[in-house]
């Protein structure tokens, strides 16, 4: 567990990624951080549904929690606020979610270079061991992008 | 009468905005889709609740995503007679270009495979040019 004093560093960052639209739209939440590590909460809604007959969410909702939690582990792990913009994302969809329950989306930076950030992630419901899809992401630094720290970037 | 049946019925009545509207995921992204003299295209509103990036008025990367995996169902739909719907295995996505929120994002798939089990579909989205790409996607479906 990162300790309270690197966690209230990386609060504001926190704070503005979760007050962007479509993170308020989903009603996206975040459950842990620590530099390069975040985890999201995305709670079950009938309309986030993809396949009415069964009440299974849309694999967007998946993919958005992915790309979301990816994108705020990235700015954790940065050792300068900078912006970052994402240049693929790959997800193997290993199982239907289960419905009336919430998806986690979890991730980590794993290896920065000057340029790109390379992450992978995964979502899962009860278990952090039961992955219901699993993503590797990569990230321009210093593109034109989102910078919540940066010049220009959302003061809290 | 199944979903599946329902999405055949629309099919044949050559209602492809149907189809889309079947799916409640469709309506709180603004998803739709139609068609022209090329086929089946797929759009994403521009609405403001989409935005995943406020300094550059971008659409959240999750939605972009998700416009590319519903344009790569719905072809195969369109294209195949299949007997239940897809079920995804794997999407990869690139993204080329920022997609900015103040305009529709389109987007028109093609099946570059089809087995007796397994379909791989390309997708590509944009805004002011279909030459000037803003995301570009494949996907693998499981079919039976």
């Amino acid at each position: 567990m990162p300790d309270p004093a690197t966690q209230a560093h990386l609060r504001p960052l926190v704070e503005i990624v979760t007050q962007l639209p479509h993170y308020r739209a989903l009603g996206l939440e975040v459950v842990d951080y620590a530099p390069g590590r975040a985890t999201l909460r995305c709670d079950y809604r009938p309309e986030l549904v993809g396949d009415p007959q069964t009440g299974v969410v849309h694999g967007g909702v998946v993919t958005t929690i992915l790309d979301s939690v990816c994108g705020l582990a990235c700015f954790l792990g940065l050792e300068q606020p900078q912006a970052i913009a994402t240049l693929d994302l790959r997800i193997d969809y290993l199982k239907p979610a289960g419905v009336e329950r919430p998806i986690f989306g979890v991730a980590e930076l794993y290896r920065q270079t000057r340029s790109v950030a390379f992450l992978r992630g995964h979502a899962y419901q009860d278990d952090v061991e039961d992955a219901v899809a699993i993503c590797v992401a990569t990230f321009m630094i210093g593109s034109v992008g989102f910078n919540p720290g940066g010049d220009g970037g959302v003061q809290p | 009468m199944t979903l599946f049946d329902r999405i055949v019925e629309l099919k044949a009545a050559g209602d492809p905005a149907g189809i889309s509207a079947l799916i409640p995921y469709t309506g709180f992204v603004g998803l739709g889709c139609e068609l022209d003299d090329d086929g089946l295209f797929c759009r994403l509103k521009s609405q403001p609740s989409n935005m995943g990036n406020t300094i550059i008025e971008a659409v959240h990367g999750g939605v972009v995503g998700a416009l590319l995996e519903h344009t790569a169902v719905m072809q195969l739909l369109w294209d195949s007679d299949l007997e239940r719907l897809p079920k995804i295995v794997n999407l990869s996505v690139d993204y080329l270009r920022p997609a900015l929120c103040a305009h529709d994002l389109l987007a028109r798939g093609w099946v570059v495979k089809q087995g007796r089990r397994v379909a791989n579909v390309r997708v590509e989205a944009w805004q002011e040019s279909a030459q000037r790409p803003v995301a570009a996607a494949h996907a693998h479906f499981i079919l039976g």
